[in-house]
C-alpha cells in the first residue's frame, strides 16, 4: 500500500511538472504578425480585425462580463476606444472565456452588457475559443496594441493602476498609440497586471 | 438615582463601543510592499517547503481551490508552511475579504498584499506569471517551482511538493 501511494504520488509528481507552464509560451511576442480573425459581434455583424477601419493600427482587448478587474475597466476602454478613433487606431474587444464555464459571459449577456454601457467598440465573441490562444491571451483584461501592418507593438495592460482610474500615472496603451503614430516602438512594450484567468473547460 | 441609571447607561454604551472596535478590529495582516512579502515568506532558511497562493475573494477558481491547499496546512503542520496571499481590493476588505474569513475559518495563514504597482512585482514572483489568479509559487530549500493554474485535490497539492523536493 505504502508503495503504491508512492507511485501515485511519483506520477502526480510528473504530472505536475509537465504543467508548470514555460516563459517562452505560446502566442504573441512583441514584433511578431498577428493573424487575422472574423468574429460575431454583438450587434449581429460578423467583424473583420483588417476591415475594421484604421489608419495607424489596432487595439484588441481580450475582456468579459463576468471579471472584476475587467468591469473596473469598462469605463476606461470606452474612453480608450473613443480616444483610439481619434488617434486612428480601430479597437475591438473580445470575450474569450467558455460560457458553458462561465454563463455570465454567454453571448446573450454580452448583448445586454454592451447595451447598458452602450460600447462604442466592436464587442466580440470568441466562438470554439481559437483567437485568444492564437494571441496568447491568458487574462482578462489582456491587450495588444498593432501597427498597420498587424505588427505586434505592445502587450499587456491598459494603464498601471486598476484599482483607481484617478490614480493612473502611466498610460501604456495611450502611450503604445503615440509612439507608433510617430513611427516608433513602445516604451515599454510589454507590462503584467493582475487578472481572471479565461474560463475553459478543464 | 437617575444619575445612576445614566452611569450605568453610559458604562454599557462604552462597552458595547469598546467590543464592536475590537470587532472590526478583527483584521487580516496587511503587506504594505511586495518586498515585506518576499522577505518574509518566500525562501526562508528552514526545512519547511513554502507554499505561497495567490487568491482574491472575487476570482472563482481561486475560491474553488482554496479548500485544497489550506488542507495541507492542517495534513503537514511541521513540514509545510502555506501563505494565502490575498490580492482583494482595499475597499473590499471589509466588506468581502474579513467576512469570508470569518466564514471559512482558514488554517493557513492569510496575508493582504497592498502593492498595487503590480507590474513591477508579478515578474518577481516568476518571469513566467501572467498575472492571472490563481497561481502558486512553492519554495523549498532554495529551490523555486511556480504555477499559473488552478488545483483539483489535495493530491494534486501534495504532488508539487513532491515535485519540489525530489528536484535536485
Amino acid at each position: 500500500m505504502k508503495k503504491l501511494f508512492f507511485a501515485m504520488t511519483m506520477l502526480l509528481a510528473i504530472g505536475a511538472t509537465a504543467a508548470i507552464p514555460v516563459t517562452d509560451g505560446p502566442g504573441y511576442k512583441v514584433g511578431d504578425t498577428a493573424t487575422d480573425f472574423s468574429l460575431k459581434a454583438t450587434d449581429g455583424n460578423t467583424v473583420t480585425l483588417s476591415e475594421v477601419e484604421a489608419t495607424n493600427g489596432y487595439i484588441v482587448v481580450f475582456t468579459c462580463n463576468s471579471c472584476p478587474y475587467s468591469v473596473m475597466y469598462e469605463d476606461r476602454i470606452i474612453s480608450l476606444a473613443a480616444k483610439a478613433a481619434e488617434m486612428g487606431f480601430a479597437l475591438v474587444a473580445i470575450n474569450p472565456n467558455d460560457p458553458e464555464v462561465k454563463p455570465e459571459d454567454s453571448f446573450d449577456a454580452m448583448m445586454v452588457r454592451s447595451k447598458e454601457k452602450a460600447f462604442n467598440f466592436p464587442y466580440l465573441f470568441d466562438e470554439g475559443q481559437k483567437v485568444y490562444p492564437a494571441y496568447g491571451a491568458t487574462k482578462t483584461p489582456h491587450v495588444y496594441v498593432m501597427d498597420k501592418e498587424m505588427t505586434v507593438q505592445y502587450i499587456g495592460a491598459i494603464d498601471d493602476n486598476a484599482r483607481d482610474a484617478a490614480a493612473v500615472q502611466a498610460q501604456y496603451v495611450v502611450g503604445a498609440m503615440k509612439a507608433i503614430s510617430k513611427g516608433s516602438k513602445p516604451e515599454p512594450a510589454m507590462t503584467k497586471a493582475i487578472g481572471c484567468s479565461i474560463k475553459t473547460k478543464a | 438615582m437617575n444619575n445612576q441609571i445614566l452611569k450605568t447607561a453610559f458604562q454599557v454604551f462604552f462597552l458595547l463601543l469598546v467590543i464592536t472596535i475590537q470587532a472590526q478590529d478583527e483584521d487580516v495582516k496587511r503587506l504594505e510592499y511586495f518586498n515585506d512579502l518576499a522577505t518574509e515568506y518566500f525562501d526562508q532558511d528552514d526545512d519547511r517547503v513554502h507554499i505561497i497562493n495567490f487568491w482574491a475573494t472575487w476570482c472563482a477558481p481561486c475560491i474553488k481551490e482554496l479548500p485544497y491547499i489550506d488542507a495541507i496546512t492542517e495534513k503537514y503542520p511541521d513540514d509545510v508552511k502555506v501563505t494565502l496571499v490575498s490580492l482583494d481590493f482595499p475597499r473590499q476588505v471589509q466588506k468581502r475579504l474579513i467576512p469570508f474569513l470569518e466564514k471559512n475559518q482558514l488554517k493557513s495563514e492569510v496575508v493582504l498584499l497592498e502593492d498595487g504597482k503590480v507590474n513591477d512585482w508579478i515578474d518577481k514572483v516568476d518571469p513566467s506569471w501572467s498575472g492571472a489568479i490563481p497561481a502558486t509559487v512553492v519554495w523549498y530549500k532554495g529551490k523555486k517551482q511556480f504555477y499559473e493554474k488552478e488545483f483539483h485535490s489535495i493530491a494534486e497539492v501534495e504532488g508539487i511538493i513532491e515535485t519540489i523536493k525530489n528536484r535536485p
